[in-house]
């Protein structure tokens, strides 16, 4: 052992005990914290949701079925055209008596008295007044049944769907509830006959609007809906993509492409109902458009939807790997070959996306419409975009503000509606995405 | 197309390199980022149908007067270039000169690997099918097969021309993309360290690619590699700080360089 060789051996035999603190601990229990809170932060947006989802589904599937009573109607010549000027007089047919044709049907199934005014008031109560267009449809349609009885199934009164549903309590004391006891008893016997009964509700898809839950449906709406998509899809997605590749690829970096830059930004910030301020003002009082027509409604939610598809075209555009670029302007491709046949492709997915997420905020936003005068309560389908018509999500708008307790079922009804066209749009852009996607 | 015959060039090879024509000629360049000087008044020559390597520290400006040669710097934001640069007799920044034209004449092969995420057929007829040098079907596979047989890649890849070029191995997709400036027949290949992102053996292949392709085209290199460019080049430029240090035949230049500061980067003095 010699005092030189001491040291070295010091060092080559440090116990392994004796290891350094390099907080190896402190940092593991940082990443689990880390790992927790992110769980806790997951789980509580699933909770709600679950709770979301739970709330509108448990309140709204019941609005998918309707209650209907089906009676022999007979087309008695008497009631519908007493005078039998029909050939001669379109309106004869137009404006005949047609709920006699159903009470009528009524007091025969029912065996009342037709002598007992309130009996046969609550009987007729418990059909739809829709009924009177149902049987004028069916007869302008077709004249020759006049004189025939023909079983035409009916739409039952709401309360009566209600009552039927199970969702009014009948334990209340009759005075204060809208279904009446003698209502109750038909309505069982009716249904023990196997002439009222539930079945699915193609209306709450095909209906305008209406006063009458039963008779009300988001067709109209939708198709409203459908046209401002469209209007949207068809103005955004080109001048968004066209005035992000500009602003990529062509402008300048100076400053006022950097206001520009900002503004964009801002206005994709900007609350929506700005926007509707900004389409009465131009599109109604300045051009001149009509009022509640989709054309506006499409035009304001163009503009709302522009900066966002800039900023994701954008965004796509600036992910394009630079060495792609190169490598064709290199081969002597022109910028515009550069752009069309590279860049663009490999953005594609970014864009579509990025389109798909704009017009379905598009397709849910109320607020810019409630300014154009979309909050209409229109009953006939638009024949064009010109015409008056509503949206979806004003149509749940209109039906949250109703008492009926059939109405509260078809606002939730409406909105897993749309709830399911956002997931149908959704999964198009990931399915999009998926096609689309190039690795590079 | 300037190309010399085999026996020519073998010929050429056997004199001073100093014989052979200039096929550009790069008078007082100087390039500018802003207000930032890059280049300072390089002067430098290059010959036909021959490699030559620019080498010098990383930031000395060799990329820089590489990337001036076929305007690539035009892309760039506030980056200006100044004194001439002739492409045999055309000035080839002069403002009747298109830069669409002049990049089918001069091509370009990058540092990283950048095949198009296209099949491997698409990535080679991409740049004849954009200037119109092929028409039928028969033309394109036609120039397809001879660019990738002149890029040594056919055996490798005959089989499976509609695969995406992107999965090729990394030494083949630089092939690739030597295969794809070819394909324009260009006059001049510029070349960007275009085997720093590759390993021993793909570097090998590229190296004896350049040797086959010189035969054809002129090449100019840019490398960092000192072994490379005394393995591939005949003449080699030196660059520091923006400015040529020194151009010289290869062999002079690694046995007995005219400057101080050449010999000293070459030992690994600096760098």
């Amino acid at each position: 052992m010699t005092d030189i060789a001491s040291p070295a051996v010091r060092i080559s035999t440090r116990p392994a005990s004796a290891k350094r603190d390099i907080g190896i601990k402190r940092r593991y229990a940082a990443e689990r914290r880390f790992r927790a809170y992110g769980i806790g932060a997951i789980s509580l947006g699933l909770f709600f949701l679950a709770l979301l989802l739970w709330t509108v589904f448990s309140n709204g599937y019941t609005a998918f079925q309707q209650t209907t009573i089906t009676l022999p109607i007979e087309f008695t010549e008497k009631v519908i055209d007493p005078k039998g000027e029909r050939t001669t007089d379109g309106k004869v047919l137009m404006t005949a008596n047609y709920p006699l044709l159903v009470r009528d049907a009524l007091i025969k199934q029912l065996g009342i008295d037709a002598s007992k005014r309130p009996l046969v008031k609550q009987a007729t109560d418990m059909v739809s007044a829709s009924s009177r267009t149902l049987l004028r449809d069916i007869v302008v349609a077709d004249p020759s049944v006049i004189g025939k009885t023909i079983p035409v199934t009916l739409l039952a009164e709401a309360n009566v769907d209600s009552a039927f549903k199970g969702q009014i309590d009948l334990k209340v004391e009759e005075s204060k509830r809208k279904v009446k006891d003698q209502q109750v008893t038909w309505m069982n016997e009716l249904a023990s006959a196997g002439v009222l009964k539930k079945s699915f509700n193609t209306g709450i898809f095909t209906f305008g609007a209406s006063s009458r839950p039963e008779a009300a449906g988001v067709g109209v709406a939708a198709l409203g809906s459908l046209f401002m998509m469209l209007i949207v899809l068809v103005l955004s997605l080109p001048i968004g993509v066209a005035a992000s590749i500009y602003l990529e690829e062509f402008a300048p970096k100076n400053r006022l492409t950097d206001l520009i830059e900002v503004n964009i930004n801002n206005l994709a910030a900007v609350p929506s109902i700005v926007y509707g301020l900004l389409g009465l003002a131009v599109f109604i009082n300045f051009a001149g458009m009509p009022r509640s027509a989709a054309v506006v409604g499409g035009l304001v939610l163009t503009l709302m939807t522009l900066p966002t598809i800039i900023i994701a075209t954008r965004a796509a555009l600036k992910a394009v790997p630079p060495s792609i670029r190169s490598a064709a302007l290199g081969l002597g491709a022109s910028k515009m070959q550069t752009i069309f046949h590279h860049v663009l492709p490999l953005a594609m997915p970014g864009i579509l996306t990025g389109t798909i997420i704009g017009l379905a905020h598009a397709l849910g936003e109320t607020a810019p419409l409630l300014l154009i005068g979309m909050v209409a309560f229109v009953v006939d389908y638009p024949g064009s975009p010109m015409e008056p018509s509503t949206a979806l999500p004003v149509q749940i708008y209109m039906w949250a503000n109703e008492a009926e307790r059939a109405f509260v079922e078809r606002t939730s009804g409406a909105i897993i509606i749309l709830l399911i066209f956002l997931v149908v749009m959704n999964l198009g852009a990931i399915l999009l995405r998926r096609r689309f996607e190039r690795r590079w | 197309m300037n190309i010399m015959s085999e026996a020519a060039v073998e010929k050429a090879l056997d004199q001073k390199m100093n014989t052979v024509p200039y096929k550009m000629i790069g008078k007082d360049v100087s390039v500018y980022y802003g207000e930032k000087r890059a280049l300072f008044d390089v002067n430098l020559n290059i010959r036909e149908n021959t490699v030559t390597a620019l080498i010098g520290p990383s930031g000395c400006g060799k990329s820089t007067f590489l990337r001036t040669l076929n305007r690539m710097n035009d892309t760039i934001e506030n980056c200006r270039v100044t004194g001439k640069i002739t492409l045999d007799e055309d000035d080839i920044y002069d403002p009747t000169i298109d830069v669409v034209e002049l990049r089918a004449r001069v091509g370009m092969v990058f540092q990283k690997p950048n095949p198009f995420p296209k099949s491997i057929y698409d990535n080679v007829a991409y740049g004849p099918r954009i200037h119109g040098l092929a028409r039928t079907k028969a033309e394109f596979d036609d120039v397809v097969e001879t660019s990738l047989q002149k890029a040594g890649l056919w055996n490798e890849v005959k089989d499976r021309l509609q695969e995406p070029g992107t999965g090729l191995s990394g030494g083949q997709q630089q092939r690739l993309c030597i295969a794809r400036a070819v394909a324009v027949s260009p006059e001049v290949i510029l070349m960007d360290e275009p085997c720093s992102a590759l390993d021993p053996i793909a570097t090998a292949k590229v190296e004896e690619l350049i040797h086959e392709l010189r035969s054809n085209f002129t090449i100019v290199i840019v490398t960092h590699s000192m072994q490379q460019a005394a393995r591939v080049s005949q003449r080699t430029a030196m660059f520091h700080l923006g400015n040529l240090v020194e151009e010289n035949d290869t062999d002079k230049m690694f046995t007995n360089p005219d400057d101080q500061r050449t010999q000293d980067y070459i030992m690994g003095r600096f760098g």
